[in-house]
């Protein structure tokens, strides 16, 4: 080792050059990028909404050139502090705005229904509100009671905080305390995977999500609740109850590029991006 | 030693039952692990293409494909390991070859130690928090680049700091007899001697960075467009896996793609360390293969 | 001994390098302690009996005891697990074998977590459902975090083990001692420190598992009874509610995650104490 010395020395400081000017080059480059704020959107929030929301705004980019359009996730709470501290232009909330933050504008972009999902072999098709308020209150735990097969109830619900819980939570009358439930997910498709693999397991899911997930194949099927049966098309015309809308949050009236912006989430270019994302344009 | 190592008549036996065992149980493992990879390659193998490598992606990643999420990947491995090896290899030198008669290293190693148990989504936080916002970098490839090399740290200083320790006392005597400097000893001798541990550390690296998905979607984003520099928001691989299976509706086809993507991504990494630290060290990269095999 | 100006330099760049290393905890910690402070402050740890922030219940109990029952899980099958498949790798298994089996793992070992959760929910939960329960289980999570630290374990066991003097295999086999023998007495005993740190890394990794956990465990805060209950750990309570939490919640959250780091420095500062005690047998 000691004879290679020079041969060694010589290829350490080469590889040591080769990577100062690796690191300036990355550096020179990184700052070279337009950091403009007049052509820069900053858009954080819902991971509901999210690609949504990053199609929406690569169209945006495709007729505005020179415009750059960042959507970011973490949760409808982060977007709306983050969009009143400043740190996102635009926030992104798949609810209606709370008491304390009224003083935000909110612009619905669409709706999303919430649908109970029970397993494809489950012979179950219709509950009603007070049959759904005894299975999540754990009064009713087998489905014989309901005319299905003699097995535990598996009761699939979602995680605190969420707006789709708050939203069961509000229409069957319960209290988070109250759900005695076998499974909580976080995300959608996360309850979507939990019932397909449980025969004897119940939950609630986005209807667009669900309707797609059953267009192909997926071992779930959606029930009637209360008499309705969830579909897009009854969330659009208002006869299905369990419907929250998504929204964009801003905190004043929007100007300049958020005005346009938020301007063209109404047109309808962005109608089919909402129905390929399988949630519900607003009926007009 | 153990006195009374004198043969026993059973420990043929013994070496018998431990050979079965150890197979049995090795291909347990690997059976395990065969059946995750085959359901990968199996769900991800169709939609691989080279289109699917050169496309950014569209209608929310279940088309086109992950040309920027590559690139984004990337760019935060290479900002992560630039970061990390200095600092890991400073600490890692300093550890093993300064600073055994200090309490004080003690506690370095404790820390290292915890912070190979910080949460991954604490990490995530901690980055956005640090990174993001106190630094003022941003959703950036290189706040992401920098909270993965938080994460990264502690195995490559673990890696690294036992290799050095392996190396035999009588080669570090040899060079202080021959007046070598400290400096030149480590080039020359320690770092040489201890380089498959170095490459060991690098690939275990490389494999925990591009496993990461909750530290990096707070830190280095979501965002699917071509990264035109490091100041940039990017998607990386474990991040895009993560959306569509979890966030996407009919997104699972495409993220089992991505999956296979990731795999080979690391084999490619890995394959190119052992490259690089092979030419290098002068091919000192040879494991100490076994003697005696049977 | 002789200082050239490089020396000199090194004596002052690594001690700092190895500061900024630990710095970097000791920032994580002070920012959670920050974080958390309005819900240490607020007292309400103490007077809640059931997790639900909606009603003002922090109670963190099933979350700390979720969490240590699937670590506990994970390290005590991945520990014998990872320990053969380094001794196969390093001793037992022919070459071009070995080095595929390393292979495997060195793959395994950067697979996101996602798609081990994903895996286990789609593949192994609905497996546990049928025999027993909802399938979302401590058994399930369990089982997916011992397959996340299984190869990376088993790597850094093999390396420590690779440390092996050769002289002394040499001597053994010299001596007419067989493998096992050879294995049991002297390549082990010799890496008990490398094997110990392998085993402490893998599990303060398996005590901050995020993802899996969140997929497979069911997240029901309650104190399980059964390893076929459902049950949340810390980290996936953090992850499930953070992104809508806001004031207390959000506190309290943050303080989980305070107390999950004093759960891996008990850990660590215990595994300090026992490779002492080693160096002195």
């Amino acid at each position: 080792m000691i004879c290679n010395d020079k041969l060694f020395a010589y290829r350490f400081t080469l590889f040591g050059r080769v990577l100062t000017v690796v690191l300036l080059g990355v550096l020179l480059v990184s700052c070279s990028s337009e950091r403009n704020k007049a052509n820069h959107l900053q858009i954080t929030g819902s991971s509901t909404m999210a690609p949504l929301l990053t199609e929406i705004a690569k169209a945006f980019e495709q007729r505005h050139p020179h415009t750059r359009i960042d959507v970011q996730t973490g949760g409808s709470s982060r977007g709306v502090v983050d969009t009143r501290t400043g740190l996102a232009d635009i926030g992104m909330a798949s609810r209606a705005l709370k008491p304390q933050e009224r003083d935000l504008k909110a612009h619905t972009i669409a709706r999303d229904g919430i649908a109970i999902i029970v397993h494809r072999d489950n012979p179950i098709t219709a509950l009603s509100r007070a049959q759904v308020q005894a299975i999540y209150r754990g009064e009713q735990r087998n489905w014989q009671h309901f005319g299905g097969h003699d097995a535990d109830i598996n009761v699939v619900s979602k995680a605190e905080g969420r707006s789709t819980l708050e939203l069961f939570l509000d229409y069957f009358e319960l209290r988070s305390s109250d759900i005695k439930a076998h499974t909580i997910i976080g995300d959608n498709e996360q309850g979507i995977k939990t019932v397909e693999g449980n025969p004897n397991a119940i939950g609630y899911v986005s209807i667009g999500t669900a309707q797609y997930s059953v267009e192909q194949g997926v071992a779930i099927k959606l029930l009637a609740t209360s008499g309705v049966i969830p579909s897009s098309e009854a969330v659009r015309n208002g006869t299905f109850p369990l419907s929250r809308p998504l929204n964009l949050v801003t905190v004043k009236e929007p100007q300049g590029l958020a005005a346009q912006f938020i301007a063209f989430t109404h047109s309808a270019a962005v109608e089919s991006l909402i129905e390929q994302q399988y949630f519900v344009p607003l009926a007009h | 030693m153990h006195s009374g190592l004198a043969l026993r008549c059973d420990s043929r036996l013994l070496d018998r039952v431990a050979q079965t065992l150890l197979w049995l149980l090795a291909a347990l493992v690997c059976g395990v692990f065969c059946w995750l990879l085959f359901d990968i390659v199996i769900e991800g193998g169709a939609g691989l293409s080279w289109s699917f490598l050169s496309q950014l992606p569209e209608d929310a990643g279940r088309a086109g494909g992950i040309a920027s999420i590559l690139v984004a990947t990337l760019a935060v491995l290479v900002v992560c390991l630039s970061v990390a090896l200095p600092i890991g290899l400073g600490t890692a030198i300093w550890l093993a070859e300064y600073s055994d008669h200090l309490i004080v290293a003690r506690w370095v190693r404790r820390s290292l130690q915890l912070l190979a148990g910080v949460p991954s989504i604490v990490i995530g936080l901690f980055g956005y928090a640090f990174f993001c916002r106190a630094l003022g970098l941003g959703y950036s490839l290189l706040a992401g680049g920098l909270t993965l090399a938080c994460m990264v740290l502690p195995l490559l200083v673990g890696a690294l700091e036992a290799g050095l320790r392996a190396v035999p006392e009588p080669l570090r005597q040899g060079a202080a007899a021959l007046g070598l400097s400290q400096a030149g000893t480590l080039l020359h001798l320690l770092l040489p001697a201890a380089a498959p541990a170095l490459m060991a550390g690098l690939i275990l690296s490389v494999g925990r960075a591009l496993a990461e998905t909750a530290a990096l979607l707070f830190t280095s984003g979501y965002v699917t467009r071509m990264p035109e520099s490091l100041a940039d928001s990017g998607r990386v691989l474990s991040v895009h896996i993560f959306d569509l299976t979890m966030n996407v509706a009919g997104g699972d086809h495409y993220a089992y793609t991505t999956a296979l993507v990731l795999l080979g991504l690391l084999c490619a990494i890995n394959a190119l360390a052992r490259l690089a630290v092979g030419v290098l060290f002068n091919g000192n990269v040879r494991r100490n293969e076994q003697v005696f095999s049977q | 001994m002789y200082r050239s100006r490089i020396d000199r330099l090194l004596q002052i760049a690594l001690p700092l390098l190895a500061l900024l290393a630990a710095v970097i905890v000791l920032l994580i910690l002070w920012f959670l302690w920050l974080e958390s402070w309005p819900f240490i402050a607020s007292g309400d740890l103490f007077n809640s009996n059931s997790w639900h922030p909606s009603e003002s219940q922090y109670n963190l109990l099933p979350m700390v005891l979720g969490t240590l029952v699937t670590a506990l899980g994970a390290v005590v099958l991945a520990a014998p697990l990872g320990l053969a498949a380094a001794l196969f790798c390093r001793f037992y298994a022919p070459q071009p074998l070995a080095r595929i089996y390393r292979w495997i793992l060195e793959l395994m070992a950067g697979i996101p977590s996602v798609v081990y959760g994903f895996w286990g929910l789609v593949v192994l939960v609905p497996m546990i459902a049928r025999w027993q329960g909802p399938g979302t289980s401590i058994l399930a999570g369990i089982l997916v975090l011992t397959l996340m630290i299984l190869p990376t374990a088993s790597l850094l066991a093999e390396a420590a083990l690779e440390k092996t003097p050769e002289h002394w295999i040499a001597g053994a086999y010299a001596l007419g001692l067989n493998r096992w023998v050879m294995v049991r007495h002297l390549a082990i005993p010799h890496a008990y420190g490398g094997l110990l740190n392998a085993l402490l890394l893998q599990a303060a990794r398996a005590l901050g598992e995020t993802m899996a956990v969140l997929m497979v465990c069911g997240n029901i805060a309650v104190l399980p009874s059964s390893l076929f209950n459902p049950v949340r750990t810390l980290s996936a309570n953090i992850a499930l509610e953070m992104a809508y939490a806001l004031d207390t919640h959000r506190a309290a959250l943050y303080f989980s995650g305070l107390l999950l780091l004093l759960t891996v420095l008990l850990l660590v500062l215990g595994a300090g104490r026992l490779r002492q005690e080693y160096k002195h047998a």
